[in-house]
């Protein structure tokens, strides 16, 4: 039911049940907010989208107040301006005052906030929150004292992502955003797949910086510098460059690498298709072992760390394989060193995620005390380098990848989006045994909306049935499912909801249908490339034809698995 | 770990609704909250530590380290206050070299700062335990300090 309301005068169409904000963003007028995201229920907290309301005494949250047939709205009026402006004014009093030196810098809401109000004095002083910088995470920094307590990212943590790693500790002005027992990152339940770091309004929380580290290996002689990104990584890097993406981008990337200072380029993709190859021979050969339990996806290294701590008992499902980076990572030291000095080698893997750079340093990822991944970027990262190096990425010519690695099938680009990885598999599970194409309609419902997906694809007269855990809170469908008996050949987790095109190194998406968008681009190109699968890719032909053979450490395929084993964290 | 079961037992497993007077019976119990009595309430009602801990410290009731043999509440209230309850403060601060809160290194000693405790008419006033000490001045504090101090080696 729509009505009319009164707004600054004018009159506009609101609709029953809807808040005073959509209402108003409907109608072309602008809000400030900050506690506020998007699909979450609101909480009014920050106080920063107040209006005033002809009849009420107090300003009202717009984000929070259901709008009302007989109300008479001001939305700009000079005490709601005087409201909005001190609530920043007093966010900045404690407020540590070094955004040229923050990570956030030029990208901050609480600066653009600060800027919107017209804030040019401090006409507040308040004492400054005591610093305290949490590094303990390979992946993830808290930085305490720029911290505004919007809540943001521990409802991300609980509510999507279901870790409930952080909470409030604390009270009145000692509050402060910590995992239990007041302890660093390290020892909690944290499952560094970064989606706080997505929410957060300033620098409080942000990725590990490792473009120092970088810089210092771009910088020597006798290394071997070699770089891979994920399929997906040329679309993100040219969102976050603000520059528009064309079919080239991806050889444009690799011409800017190569200025940048890497001696070779690989694609991860490459690694994808294996673990595609390789997930679908671990089907079959359960299939034909006549072995119904299901085989769990471990390509989601944040979803890893999840299972290990809240799941353990799922432990003997999880696929042994590593994700694509250490796939790739475990080709790249043992084809390229020369007279195997590995320590020789550099290795940089940019991913859409977070949660990468803690998978690297686990113990099963290296060998002999040497990491196959040294280095993991996001492609915030990247795109710093990229413009730290000077490089005008829209005007250089493109160059190819190098090989062994230099082609991805566009399934490989497909694995980015939730259930992705079980699309490719079905198809390639389809090739392999012949069939032209798996049943279209069974495989679209894999690409529906919601956080749990399943559907059964029949080839050669077996039927597969699969299930696809698209952001954690899908697993609790998952549990019914499996308990009244559903049997499933193989099951996808995504830890972030939509997929690696929601990772916590990608530019923050701000809404489903943002994510949507960039899953929307995946199926596009996959329509339109040519080599769709890894059985048609050149690339793991010659690895799996030549390459692994003439590799002694490559052969039996060993170092395409690894091990997990049950976590002890503060849950 | 027992006398946590024995808590436990008396209530519904995963009843949300019972944390507070959970954490109040475990306090009494053992003293203080420990790390693995929030880890043992978490499983008991399926609730996320990192959530317990973040209610508990909420209030000003629960502690996460044993208290001292000697607990010494000193009111903060509106009249104690006005009658000088921070110098009291500063000096056993002074003494004990601790921050509220906080516990000596010997285990003698902790003390808190407390709302009103009604005796208003005879303020400051600090209690241990049983025993109420009226109108403390700071310069009082060394000797009460000494005092308890014998106290706390008879326990």
């Amino acid at each position: 039911m729509q009505f009319t309301i009164e707004v600054n005068n004018k009159s506009i169409r609101a609709e029953k049940g809807e808040t005073i904000l959509s209402a108003l963003n409907r109608n072309g007028i602008i809000i400030p907010t900050l506690c506020r995201m998007a699909e979450f229920t609101p909480t009014g907290a920050c106080r920063m989208c107040v209006v005033e309301v002809e009849g009420r005494d107090r300003l009202v949250t717009a984000c929070s107040a259901p709008v009302e047939e007989w109300m008479k709205i001001k939305t700009h009026s000079p005490r709601v301006i005087r409201a909005r402006k001190t609530i920043v004014e007093l966010l900045l009093s404690n407020h540590p005052d070094d955004c040229l030196y923050c990570d956030r810098n030029l990208d901050c809401e609480l600066q653009r906030l600060s800027a919107e109000m017209q804030v040019r004095e401090r006409r507040i002083r308040g004492s400054k929150i005591k610093p305290r910088r949490d590094q303990s995470s390979p992946a993830i920094v808290r930085e305490l004292s720029k911290c505004i307590l919007c809540g943001r990212c521990l409802r991300v943590c609980e509510e999507v992502v279901t870790a409930t790693s952080i909470d409030f500790i604390g009270r009145g002005r000692y509050t402060h955003v910590g995992p239990a027992m007041d302890r660093d990152f390290n020892f909690s339940s944290c499952i560094h797949c970064g989606q706080c770091v997505l929410v957060c309004p300033t620098g409080a929380l942000h990725e590990k910086h490792y473009l120092s580290e970088v810089q210092e290996q771009l910088s020597k002689g006798d290394v071997t510098r070699v770089i891979q990104y994920s399929p997906l990584v040329p679309y993100a890097l040219a969102e976050e460059l603000g520059v528009k993406y064309n079919r080239d981008f991806d050889r444009l990337l690799n011409a800017a690498l190569r200025k940048t200072g890497f001696d070779r380029i690989f694609l991860s993709g490459t690694g994808t298709d294996i673990l595609i190859t390789e997930l679908t021979d671990a089907v079959l050969s359960a299939r034909s072992k006549n072995d119904r339990k299901p085989l769990i996806v471990s390509a989601c290294p944040a979803w890893v760390k999840y299972c290990e701590q809240f799941l353990p008992e799922l432990l003997p499902m999880l696929s042994t394989l590593k994700t694509p980076q250490q796939i790739s990572g475990a080709i790249i030291k043992s084809v390229v060193p020369v007279s195997d000095d590995r320590s020789r080698v550099y290795t940089v893997s940019v991913t859409p995620c977070t949660a990468m750079k803690f998978e690297a340093r686990r113990d099963s990822m290296t060998r002999k005390g040497i990491s196959d991944i040294d280095t993991v970027l996001t492609v915030r990262e990247l795109a710093r380098l990229i413009v730290l190096y000077g490089i005008d990425i829209t005007n250089i010519d493109p160059e190819p990848a190098d090989e062994p690695m230099a082609l991805r099938s566009s399934a490989s680009l497909l694995a980015e989006s939730a259930g992705g990885i079980t699309e490719s598999v079905l198809r390639s599970l389809a090739a392999r045994i012949g069939e032209k194409g798996a049943e279209k309609p069974a495989l679209k419902k894999l690409r529906n909306a919601g956080n749990f997906r399943e559907t059964i694809v029949t080839a050669c007269g077996e039927s597969y049935s699969v299930a696809v855990v698209d952001g954690l809170k899908g697993l609790a469908r998952i549990r019914q499912m499996i308990e009244s008996g559903a049997k499933y050949d193989l099951i996808e987790v995504m830890a972030c909801p939509g997929g690696c095109v929601n990772g916590g190194g990608m530019l923050p998406a701000g809404s489903r249908e943002a994510v949507k968008q960039r899953s929307r681009f995946i199926w596009q190109t996959d329509d339109q490339e040519a080599v769709r699968g890894p059985e048609q890719s050149a690339s793991v032909a010659d690895l799996y034809g030549r390459v692994f053979d003439q590799c002694s450490e490559l052969s039996d395929k060993k170092l395409f698995h690894t091990h997990f084993s049950r976590r002890e964290v503060l849950l | 770990m027992n006398k946590i079961d024995d808590i436990l037992s008396r209530y519904r497993e995963g009843s949300h609704e019972n944390l507070i007077p959970i954490l109040q019976d475990v306090q009494e119990a053992e003293g203080y909250l420990t790390e693995s009595a929030i880890v043992r309430i978490g499983g008991f009602l399926r609730m996320s530590t990192t959530k317990i801990y973040g209610l508990a410290t909420f209030y000003d009731q629960f502690r996460f380290i044993p208290a001292g043999r000697v607990h010494m509440r000193i009111c903060n209230g509106t009249t104690c206050f006005i009658n000088g309850s921070g110098a009291v403060v500063t000096a056993v601060r002074e003494a004990l070299g601790i921050e509220p809160g906080q516990t000596t290194r010997d285990g003698r000693f902790s003390y808190e700062l407390t709302a009103c405790q009604g005796g208003c008419n005879e303020g400051p006033v600090v209690c241990t335990g049983e025993n109420y000490h009226t109108r403390v001045r700071p310069e009082d504090v060394p000797e009460l300090v000494s005092k308890l101090k014998a106290l706390a080696d008879t326990r």
